[in-house]
């Protein structure tokens, strides 16, 4: 099955300061694998920072993430670990889907899907070799995600995924998320709205 | 990791080749510098053939630093970066290659084409030599000093004029020992080789250095 099985993620008492202001307070966490994590509360809450923080793009001021696997020894640090879907799509404009996916996956490493494949789940089969500057801000978006099913890394991280998806987008996400929970793997969303997936553990941040 | 610095460096030159990437455009700048000059300094060609390659290395010194400020600029601003620091590939080598990928489609170019640009200011034989090869060793260098500028602007949106305020200090001993090597190979009366061997100590000290402060001031720029 997946490598994936027994990890999950700890977080331990984050305190975040960002700009003299401390945005994040002591916020503690715990995800097992298959499980599906959503961080909500209103605008400005810290929901990315908190993800930012988990991804290691910004230090704590105090408090840790890990992703801890059972049994496992030497592992390879937290950032090699995690997939991270923000605001910015990390896409060149002047690059196709197919090598934007293709550049995501050499620059991960851990290949799951080829590039085609992955384009193939988000239905955007038809656009694979158009620059993607030539894409709707919504098939940006699916080819972000197509990102995390080419590289296999067992922690996603996404920051309002579901933002400039239509209906139909959004129910394959669902699919895609569910199957990655399915194989063991751990999702932590920031979003306003549910997934609505079973068995969702909600953190709610409130403002201080 | 090879593979993921092999497909940096790849990337980073076909971008430069396809449409916004401006690959081309140092090129242009360089030929248009040295067009003006000879315009600007009138009919001498002694005096001409005297300061041509300090001319040239000016050019070349404003066409590097001309596409300098988009080096990690674009790559942050559409969360390239974000994707970069996740890699298992170290930062510091990612920018070190992205950096000699910067060079290859705007520094090598402008090397190549210097011995040409060289007859338009009149310099002959040895000259041409002497510049060629002291670009050749002191481009390599410019852009990796620029690379910390670049680094460190990478958040401002005009971020171009503060890039260049910062490395020209960077870049004068680049500068004084490229054109001592230039102007010796040209009068052939001072030693080449001295002036040479310094500057290629000052190109492999920021081929060593430059990627770990760039890579610094990136990891906080992530921030």
């Amino acid at each position: 099955m997946s490598h994936t099985q027994s990890c999950h993620l700890q977080v331990a008492d984050l305190w975040v300061v960002r700009g003299g202001r401390t945005v994040l307070r002591g916020v503690s966490l715990r995800l097992d694998a298959g499980q599906l994590g959503e961080v909500t509360g209103s605008n400005g809450v810290g929901k990315s920072t908190l993800l930012r923080v988990i991804a290691g793009f910004l230090p704590p001021a105090s408090g840790c993430a890990s992703l801890n696997e059972w049994g496992a020894k030497d592992l390879a640090p937290l950032a090699e670990r995690v997939h991270y879907v923000g605001h910015l799509d990390g896409l060149k404009s002047a690059l196709t889907a197919r090598e934007n996916i293709q550049f995501g996956l050499t620059l991960s490493g851990q290949a799951r899907l080829p590039p085609r494949e992955a384009l193939d789940r988000v239905e955007l089969a038809h656009v694979v070799d158009l620059p993607v500057g030539y894409l709707s801000a919504g098939q940006r978006r699916r080819v972000a995600l197509a990102r995390l099913l080419a590289a296999d890394r067992p922690l996603w991280l996404l920051d309002e995924p579901l933002t400039a998806l239509d209906r139909a987008a959004r129910v394959m996400l669902m699919g895609i998320v569910a199957d990655h929970l399915g194989r063991g793997g751990l999702v932590l969303a920031a979003t306003h709205e549910p997934l609505g997936l079973p068995g969702t553990l909600e953190l709610r941040l409130e403002a201080q | 990791m090879t593979d993921t610095l092999r497909a940096v460096f790849y990337r980073d030159l076909v971008l430069s080749r396809r449409i916004g990437g401006g690959g081309s455009l140092a090129i242009i700048f360089f030929l248009g510098l040295v067009t003006i000059v000879p315009f600007a300094i009138g009919p001498d060609l002694n005096l001409l053939s005297r300061i041509g390659p300090a001319i040239l290395w000016l050019g070349a010194f404003l066409a590097t630093l001309l596409g300098l400020d988009r080096l990690f600029q674009a790559d942050h601003e559409d969360g390239s970066l974000d994707q970069m620091l996740l890699s298992p590939a170290p930062l510091e080598l990612v920018v070190l290659v992205k950096c000699l990928a910067h060079w290859c489609a705007t520094g090598l170019p402008l090397v190549i084409l210097s011995p040409l640009f060289g007859l338009m200011l009149a310099l002959d034989g040895p000259a041409l030599g002497g510049v060629t090869v002291s670009l050749l060793v002191g481009t390599p260098a410019l852009t990796f000093l620029g690379a910390i500028g670049a680094a460190l602007t990478v958040t401002l949106r005009r971020g171009g004029l503060l890039l260049s305020i910062l490395v020209v200090p960077l870049a004068v001993p680049v500068m004084i020992f490229s054109v001592s090597a230039a102007s010796a190979a040209a009068s052939g009366t001072v030693s080449f080789l001295t002036p040479f061997l310094i500057l290629c100590a000052l190109g492999l000290a920021s081929f060593a250095l430059a990627p770990i402060a760039a890579a610094a001031a990136l990891r906080g720029a992530a921030e």
